[in-house]
């Protein structure tokens, strides 16, 4: 017996902070990193006496992660109370959704290697605050309350991930498509985007699912997979020795590698969920919902790029990051028909080093994509080489001075007016007897020595093919 | 003449007319307190420096025939849960001794914006937990009409001031009737408005489905002149009702006559006072004889209300209480070893013997396993008394009219060891909130012994405007001789 005989059964849960300005129910702001309980009120202080007024922006990206994954929009959910001590949840309950969620079932659409898609489906998503954060430090713990309030959604997929790599790409594929919806920005060293994993395993072939175990405190994807492997060998060895998997929350030690137990199901809050009386019901009707945009997710644009003719390798780079396809859309979109693999490849290519060497950053581009459309004419009208596009485009996009100022300052432009070629033309041809008596007697692979010699004059800056072409004109009479 | 004594609806219209002078009015309330309040105990603090600055305000408003609003000038107490920047708010707890919030209650910022000046905080059963004022952490508030009995509660505190004419209104809070039963037994009108008209925003909460904020006068005119300052929407509550704000006093001497009152006999069962039965009674014939037509109705869940009310509320409440942690505010125990040690030593020390009562019934019912069998049935009990009452409105009737006590002012002590009787206090008034109705109390007599009786008056959702004019009709019809309680004239 061995790993290979157990059939893991996996199922994720994820918190993804929303991308609001304001908190669920109070109007503090929720800006990462600000000192400790400067964003705070009554509400989200918890004060006596103080209520919640909901965010209604909060909402609405909820619907919109609903509409993306295709689940059931309820026109009418309904608000609980989740109640446990702690020092860093202030009113000792969290409101949260419990009976009546505001999202139940829909796919999340995970792409996989071959090209396909698959659809992992979800049970629901549903709405609430975050807590705080206990701060713990030599001279004891402390509470910092900013998060208090922040808005969150929870995404709870179905148990339908057999291996850690599937719950990897699971988590890689809705935290990209989250990023894309504009409502998540996919943090989770700063834990805007978190994930508890319910493992547990079955021998292979049997339909009941065994005992589960919930995973707690995986900050990366790496840890996702480690985390899981672990506790798969774990429950194996555990039933393979004869024994009971125990149901349990256990955390993730992230430097030993290795989960431990944090509390049984008998240790287990009681939440005592309850609907929450300071709320009524939330109202969210089919025309609002209609209303609230969608924007595609990455395995469409992926599609799209495909469809457009952007080599795979690019596409599925691009579509790693919404803010790589923006600026490829916009790009394309400046330099009109055709430009699809071109204005891919400076994404991928200049643009994708910059990036790696920290000159660009894309929140605030100095660079308009006109410009770029505007390398490609002059590359096109022979202005530009190759070599000399590529270099004014780095220029460009690390500074955004007008490329036509680069050519200039820089003296990239080269030469391809025939008139005032033909001068040097004439010159090369008059000085080098011999190789034109050669050339002429068939030696034709001179034809590189004498553009040579002109690009010499001309200090690289000649247009090789209107060289080319007028040495032929010259040395083959008609 | 005396104008601290005269009912807040007739004292409005002397500071209308210029015939009395804010300033003044307030030097007789504080003179009076201070010469009242050391036996009655009704104010647990008084912020007396800023009262008179605003009463000075209101002197020259009022000089300049320029008055914010009907009560602009007129003294206000309020239960000691309503938020008020900077003044110390307990609830009556010793978990929030010292607390003063940073922010003032919407009630509490309305208030101010009529013009009302702000004499202190009342006394009240802790977190508005009991039925006597006897469960304060601060000592209880005694009955000016005898100083050995109870004014009842929560808002004991509240029905006393004005008893005492120590202020002539106050607000309070009615969760299963403490505006209500404390007004009966002190001889005032109390009124709990319909579920939603006023804001709970910055009111500790003790149950909040049930929670309303409510007026405390002698006079009905006093209370709808109160509501009207501090009913509306709030959008930070959004339980609160986006229904406009009627003016509540210009409709109140219109006649009654074509209205219909029911008269529920689950109201009129065992345990009654037949002297508070008898005085009931008289006040019903006398809106009779006003014009009102009087008709025998049922409503058969109201017995279940009280077993109802003690789940849903103790539920609400075991949450409500719960950041009373010992963590952020409040009172902390010392020397806690570990975090489990701070909060079990903090809630030991800190609440009363009913509070904690309270939460664990709360946490009991809402336990997996039992919500079900407590919480959700208590809820459906809940939808059937409401569905009581609405059938009852839709067969006619405008109010239904009924005890608001089953008993006048009882001994201290005398209930205070027996929960289940203390419990019965508020058998005719917990309906009223488990259905989110409007009630009123208004006198409605005295025992032979002297003591005050009052009824109830329970109307439409959102009819206060109705229920306050066959409130009016009943005083002006009973006509009950001017008497003031043997404290006040001590």
């Amino acid at each position: 017996m061995s790993v290979s005989d157990w059939e893991p059964v996996i199922g994720l849960e994820v918190h993804a902070q929303l991308l609001t300005k304001s908190k669920i129910f109070c109007s503090c702001s929720t800006a990462f990193g600000a000192p400790p309980n400067t964003q705070v009120c009554p509400v989200c202080l918890g004060l006596p006496g103080a209520l919640p007024a909901l965010n209604r922006g909060a909402v609405e990206m909820a619907v919109k992660a609903g509409k993306a994954f295709g689940c059931q929009i309820a026109e009418r959910s309904i608000w609980a109370r989740k109640n446990y001590f702690y020092p860093d949840l202030p009113k000792g309950y969290q409101i949260s959704q419990y009976e009546l969620p505001i999202c139940k079932g829909g796919a999340v659409p995970v792409p996989q290697p071959d090209g396909n898609v698959r659809k992992v489906p979800l049970t629901r998503i549903h709405l609430e605050e975050d807590a705080g954060k206990n701060v713990h430090g030599p001279s004891g713990s402390q509470v910092d309350l900013n998060r208090s309030g922040v808005p969150l959604i929870e995404i709870v997929g179905e148990p339908a991930l057999r291996s850690a790599e599937e719950a990897s790409e699971y988590l890689k594929a809705l935290r990209l498509a989250l990023i894309y919806l504009g409502i998540n920005d996919g943090n989770l060293e700063e834990g805007s985007f978190r994930c508890d994993a319910n493992v547990s395993v079955r021998r292979k072939g049997t339909a009941k699912l065994g005992t589960r175990v919930e995973l707690k405190n995986i900050n990366s994807f790496r840890f996702v997979r480690l985390a899981i492997d672990h506790e798969i060998e774990r429950q194996v060895a555990a039933l393979e020795r004869g024994e009971k998997v125990v149901q349990e929350t256990r955390l993730f030690d992230n430097e030993k590698g290795e989960t431990r137990p944090m509390r049984t199901k008998e240790e287990a809050n009681d939440y005592r969920y309850f609907p929450e009386p300071d709320l009524p019901p939330l109202a969210v009707s089919r025309e609002w919902v209609a209303k609230v945009p969608v924007p595609k997710l990455p395995h469409e644009q992926l599609a799209e790029l495909l469809a457009a003719g952007v080599p795979a390798a690019d596409a599925r780079t691009i579509t790693g990051d919404p803010k790589l396809v923006d600026l490829y859309a916009r790009i394309a979109m400046a330099a009109g028909n055709d430009s699809a693999r071109r204005a891919a490849n400076v994404v991928t290519g200049e643009v994708a080093r910059l990036l790696n060497e920290g000159a660009l950053d894309l929140g605030a581009p100095k660079f308009q994509p006109a410009q770029i459309a505007e390398v490609f004419r002059l590359q096109d009208a022979g202005t530009l080489s190759s070599t000399a596009a590529k270099e004014v485009l780095g220029e460009l996009l690390r500074t955004g001075k007008p490329p036509a100022r680069i050519v200039e300052e820089k003296g990239l432009a080269q030469v391809s007016d025939e008139s005032a070629l033909e001068a040097i033309v004439d010159a090369v041809i008059a000085r080098s007897p011999a190789e034109v008596e050669r050339y002429k007697a068939g030696k034709k692979n001179l034809l590189g020595f004498f553009v040579g010699q002109a690009m010499k004059d001309l200090k690289g800056k000649g247009n090789p093919g209107v060289l080319n072409a007028l040495f032929k004109k010259r040395l083959e009479p008609t | 003449m005396n104008a601290s004594l005269l009912p807040l609806g007739e004292l409005a219209r002397a500071l209308e007319r210029g015939e009395a002078r804010p300033s003044a009015v307030l030097e007789e309330c504080l003179a009076r307190t201070a010469r009242l309040d050391g036996r009655l105990h009704a104010f647990l603090r008084l912020t007396d420096a800023e009262a008179r600055s605003s009463a000075k305000a209101a002197d020259e408003r009022r000089a300049r025939k320029a008055p914010l609003s009907p009560i602009d000038g007129v003294p206000i107490g309020l239960k000691d849960l309503f938020c008020q920047e900077g003044v110390e708010t307990t609830a009556g707890s010793r978990i929030l001794q010292g607390y003063a919030p940073p922010y003032d209650a919407t009630v509490v910022r309305k208030l101010r914006e009529a013009g009302a000046v702000l004499v202190g905080k009342l006394n009240m059963d802790e977190f508005a937990m009991g039925s006597s004022t006897e469960n304060s952490a601060y000592g209880p508030t005694r009955n000016p009409w005898d100083l050995e009995r109870t004014p009842g509660g929560s808002s004991g505190g509240s029905a006393a001031a004005v008893a005492a004419r120590l202020v002539p209104g106050t607000l309070g809070t009615d969760t299963g009737g403490s505006i209500r039963q404390p007004a009966a037994l002190t001889g005032v009108v109390g009124l709990k408005p319909t579920y939603g008209r006023v804001s709970r925003y910055g009111i500790v909460a003790f149950a909040s489905s049930l929670d309303q904020v409510g007026p405390v006068a002698q006079d009905v005119r006093g209370a709808a002149l109160l509501l009207r300052a501090i009913a509306g929407h709030d959008p930070n509550d959004q339980t609160s009702s986006l229904r406009p704000v009627p003016d509540y006093a210009a409709a109140l001497e219109m006649p009654v006559r074509g209205l219909t009152l029911g008269v529920p006999a689950e109201y009129f069962g065992d345990g009654l006072d037949p002297a508070v039965e008898k005085s009931v009674r008289s006040a019903i014939s006398a809106l009779e004889r006003e014009g009102c037509a009087v008709k025998p109705i049922s409503l058969p869940n109201s017995p279940h209300a009280i077993a109802a009310y003690y789940l849903v509320a103790t539920a609400e409440a075991s949450s409500n209480l719960a950041r009373y942690d010992g963590v952020r505010y409040g009172y902390r125990a010392p020397e806690a070893r570990s975090l489990l040690d701070l909060y079990e030593k903090t809630r030991a020390a800190g609440f009363g013997a009913e509070v904690k009562r309270r939460i664990l019934l709360g946490t009991y019912a809402l336990s997996a396993g039992y919500y079900d069998a407590y919480y959700l049935r208590a809820q459906k009990i809940r939808a059937l008394i409401r569905r009581d009452f609405d059938q009852a409105f839709s067969a006619g009737v405008d109010a239904v009219a009924s005890p608001t006590s089953p008993w006048p002012a009882f001994r201290l002590g005398e209930k205070v060891d027996d929960p289940l009787a203390m419990y019965l206090n508020d058998i005719y008034t917990v309906p009223a909130n488990l259905a989110g109705l409007p009630g009123i109390s208004i006198p409605s007599g005295f025992t032979s012994s002297g003591l005050p009786i009052g009824f109830q008056l329970i109307g439409r959702p959102f009819e206060e405007a109705n229920l306050l004019r066959l409130a009016r009709a009943a005083e002006r019809a009973l006509a009950l001789p001017h008497r003031l309680p043997p404290l006040v004239t001590s």
